[in-house]
C-alpha cells in the first residue's frame, strides 16, 4: 500500500523535469552560436523596426545644410548625406521599409505557396498537375528578372516590389509543401484520420500542415534573406522605393555619385544589408539543423 | 541517351509555348492603354493609333500572338520604340558582353569555390572549415551592387589600377566578373564542401587509404572526381541567379549589356525591348537547366530510368 504514493510521486517529478517541445528546441538552438546571435541581431532589428523612429538622434528627413557629406564623428556616428542628414537616423528608420517590404512579401509567398503546395501534395492527379505546371513557368524566369519585369508592368513603387518579390517565393514554397505533404500523406496518422471519416479540409489543416510547419519555418527565414536583396536591388535600380526614401538600397543608389568624395555614403547602407542578410542565412541554417535535419545541404 | 536527349528536348515545347505566350501577355498587362503609354503623354490621337498599328495591337488577341510566334521564329524581335531600330540587333550588340561577363564570373566562382570547399571538406570541423564556410555564408549575403561599389571605390578611385565601367578591354571584365561572381562562388563552395563530406566516407576512399594512396592523390584523384557531379549541377542551375544579378551590376559599372539595356529601356518605356530581353532572359535560362539536366544524366544514368 506504501509504495503507491512514492510511485506516482516520482512520476510526476519525471513529467515536470521532461522539458516541453520549445525548451528542447531552445537548448539545441542555444549551442548554435553564430544562430543564436544572429537572433539576437534579428531582434535589435526588429525593436529598431518598431521603436527606430521614435528615439533615433536627429530627425531622418531634416536636411542641415552646414553638415553636408561630414565623415562619421563622435556627433554623427556614420557621417552625414548629401543633405546634412544623419546616415545612422536614416537606416534605423529604413529598417522599416526595408524589412516590412522584404517580410511582408515572403509571407504573401509563403501564404500562396503553402496553400497550392498543401493541395497539390494532398489530392495529386491532375491537380497536383496542373499546379506544378504553374509552378514550372514561373521557375523559367530567373527570379530578379522575373520580379524586374512584373515591376515593369505595374510600375516603380514599394508596393509593387512586395507583389513582384511574393511572385517569385510562390513556386519556391510550392514545391518544397509539396514534398513535405507527400510523405506526411503517407504516415498511419492521416490513414487513421481518414478511416474515420475526417473531411480532406481537416485533414489537411489539423494534421498534414502542422507536420510541415518545421520545414515552412526554415525556408521562410532563409527567403526573408533573399528578399531583402531582391527589394534592396530593385530599389538601387529605381523600380523600388522613392530615391529620397530612407530605403537601405535608395539610399545605396543615391550614394553612387559621391563614391570619390564620400565612401561612407556607400559603406554603411550596403554594410547594413550585409549584416541583415547574413543574420538571416545563419538564423535559416541553425533553425534548418534542428527543426528540419534531413534537407541540410 | 539520344531518347532521353529527345524527350527533354520535346519535353521544353510545352513550357517554351507558354512562357512565349507569358511575355507575350506583357504588353497587354500594362495598366491603361500600352498604345497611348508608348507613344507618350502628349501624343496625338493619330500617332497613338500609328503606334498601336505599328505593333498589331489592332488585332484580335490570338492572332496577335500567332503573329508574334511566327515574327519569333523568324528571328524578328520588333522595333525599338526609342530608336525604331530592330530590337535583334539592339540584343544582338549587347549580348556579347554579358556572355563574356558570365563565363568569367563563373569561371572564376568555380574555381575558388570549389577550392574553399575541398579545403573545408578536408579540415572538416576545424579552423580552416569554420573560415571557409564564414567566406561562404557572407559571400552568398552580400550584396552584389554593394560589392561593385566598393570595388570601385578600393580600385578604382584609390589605386586607379582598372576602369570604374565599360566594356573596353579585358581589364574592364575584372572588377563587374568579381561582383557577379561572389555569390555563385558561395554556393559552390558550400555544396562542394558537402559533396567532399560525403564522398571521404566512402568505402572507395578508405580501400584508396588501406592501398596507401597518399592525402593528395585520395582527396584531388578520388574524393573530388566524385563530387563533381552535383557541384556542375549546382553551378549550371545557378546561371538563372547569375543572369538576374548581370542586370544590377551592369548598372553598377556601365557595363554595355543586356541587363544594362533592360533597365534603360524599363525607364524608357520601350516596352517591345523590355520583352524582348525578359524573354531573351528566360530562354537562356531554360536552355542551360536543359543542358545540365542532360549532362547530369550523362554522368548519372541512374536519371535516365527514372
Amino acid at each position: 500500500m506504501s509504495n503507491v504514493p512514492v510511485e506516482t510521486a516520482t512520476a510526476e517529478i519525471v513529467v515536470n523535469q521532461s522539458p516541453t517541445r520549445f525548451q528542447g528546441f531552445w537548448r539545441s538552438f542555444r549551442k548554435k552560436k553564430p544562430a543564436l546571435y544572429s537572433f539576437y541581431f534579428v531582434l535589435l532589428l526588429i525593436l529598431t523596426m518598431l521603436f527606430g523612429p521614435s528615439v533615433v538622434p536627429y530627425d531622418p528627413a531634416l536636411p542641415d545644410y552646414n553638415k553636408v557629406l561630414e565623415s562619421p564623428s563622435a556627433e554623427h556616428i556614420f557621417g552625414t548625406d548629401e543633405y546634412g542628414r544623419d546616415i545612422l537616423s536614416r537606416l534605423a528608420v529604413g529598417a522599416r521599409i526595408s524589412l516590412s517590404v522584404s517580410v511582408s512579401a515572403v509571407l504573401i509567398g509563403m501564404i500562396v505557396g503553402t496553400i497550392l503546395g498543401l493541395i497539390s501534395g494532398f489530392f495529386g492527379k491532375w491537380v497536383d498537375k496542373a499546379i506544378m505546371r504553374v509552378c514550372d513557368v514561373l521557375f523559367a524566369f530567373p527570379d530578379l528578372i522575373l520580379a524586374i519585369g512584373i515591376v515593369a508592368i505595374l510600375g516603380p513603387g514599394l508596393k509593387n516590389v512586395v507583389i513582384a518579390v511574393s511572385f517569385f517565393s510562390i513556386p519556391s514554397f510550392a514545391r518544397i509543401v509539396r514534398g513535405a505533404t507527400l510523405e506526411v500523406k503517407e504516415m498511419l496518422f492521416v490513414e487513421a484520420a481518414k478511416s474515420i471519416g475526417a473531411s480532406n479540409t481537416r485533414i489537411i489543416w489539423k494534421h498534414i500542415l502542422p507536420e510541415t510547419v518545421p520545414t515552412i519555418i526554415v525556408y521562410f527565414t532563409m527567403k526573408v534573406g533573399t528578399a531583402i536583396l531582391a527589394a534592396a536591388s530593385l530599389s538601387f535600380l529605381g523600380l523600388g522605393a522613392e530615391p529620397s526614401s530612407p530605403d537601405w538600397g535608395a539610399m545605396l543608389s543615391m550614394s553612387r555619385d559621391y563614391i570619390d568624395s564620400a565612401f561612407h555614403l556607400v559603406f554603411f547602407p550596403g554594410l547594413i544589408i550585409f549584416l541583415t542578410v547574413l543574420a538571416f542565412n545563419l538564423l535559416g541554417d541553425g533553425l534548418r539543423d534542428i527543426l528540419d535535419p534531413k534537407t541540410k545541404d | 541517351m539520344w531518347q532521353y536527349i529527345l524527350k527533354r528536348v520535346l519535353s521544353l515545347i510545352p513550357l517554351l509555348l507558354v512562357v512565349s505566350f507569358v511575355i507575350f501577355m506583357f504588353i497587354h498587362l500594362i495598366p491603361g492603354d500600352p498604345a497611348r503609354l508608348m507613344a507618350g503623354k502628349d501624343a496625338t490621337y493619330e500617332e497613338v493609333q500609328a503606334v498601336r498599328v505599328h505593333l498589331g495591337l489592332d488585332k484580335p488577341l490570338l492572332e496577335q500572338y500567332v503573329l508574334y510566334l511566327k515574327d519569333l521564329l523568324s528571328g524578328n524581335l520588333g522595333y525599338s520604340i526609342k530608336s525604331g531600330a530592330p530590337v535583334a540587333d539592339l540584343v544582338a550588340e549587347r549580348i556579347w558582353p554579358t556572355l563574356g561577363l558570365t563565363f568569367m564570373s563563373i569561371i572564376w566562382a568555380l574555381i575558388v569555390g570549389m577550392l574553399i570547399g575541398v579545403i573545408s571538406a578536408v579540415f572538416r570541423n576545424k579552423w580552416p572549415d569554420h573560415l571557409g564556410m564564414l567566406i561562404a555564408v557572407s559571400g552568398i549575403s552580400l550584396p552584389n551592387f554593394w560589392v561593385g561599389l566598393v570595388l570601385i571605390q578600393l580600385f578604382s578611385v584609390k589605386l586607379g589600377i582598372l576602369p570604374t565601367g565599360g566594356a573596353t578591354d579585358w581589364k574592364s571584365y575584372i572588377l563587374p566578373s568579381f561582383a557577379l561572381g561572389a555569390g555563385i562562388m558561395a554556393m559552390i563552395a558550400r555544396f562542394t564542401r558537402s559533396s567532399m563530406v560525403n564522398s571521404l566516407k566512402q568505402d572507395y576512399i578508405r580501400t584508396g587509404r588501406s592501398k596507401g594512396l597518399g592525402g593528395r592523390q585520395i582527396v584531388f584523384g578520388h574524393a573530388l572526381k566524385n563530387s563533381l557531379i552535383p557541384v556542375v549541377t549546382v553551378a549550371g542551375l545557378q546561371f538563372g541567379f547569375l543572369l538576374g544579378g548581370s542586370v544590377v551590376v551592369e548598372t553598377v559599372f556601365s557595363f554595355p549589356g543586356l541587363g544594362r539595356l533592360l533597365i534603360d529601356s524599363i525607364q524608357f518605356r520601350d516596352y517591345p525591348v523590355v520583352q524582348a530581353e525578359i524573354l531573351l532572359f528566360s530562354l537562356q535560362f531554360i536552355l542551360v537547366n536543359m543542358l545540365v539536366d542532360i549532362v547530369y544524366s550523362f554522368l548519372n544514368p541512374k536519371i535516365r530510368y527514372e
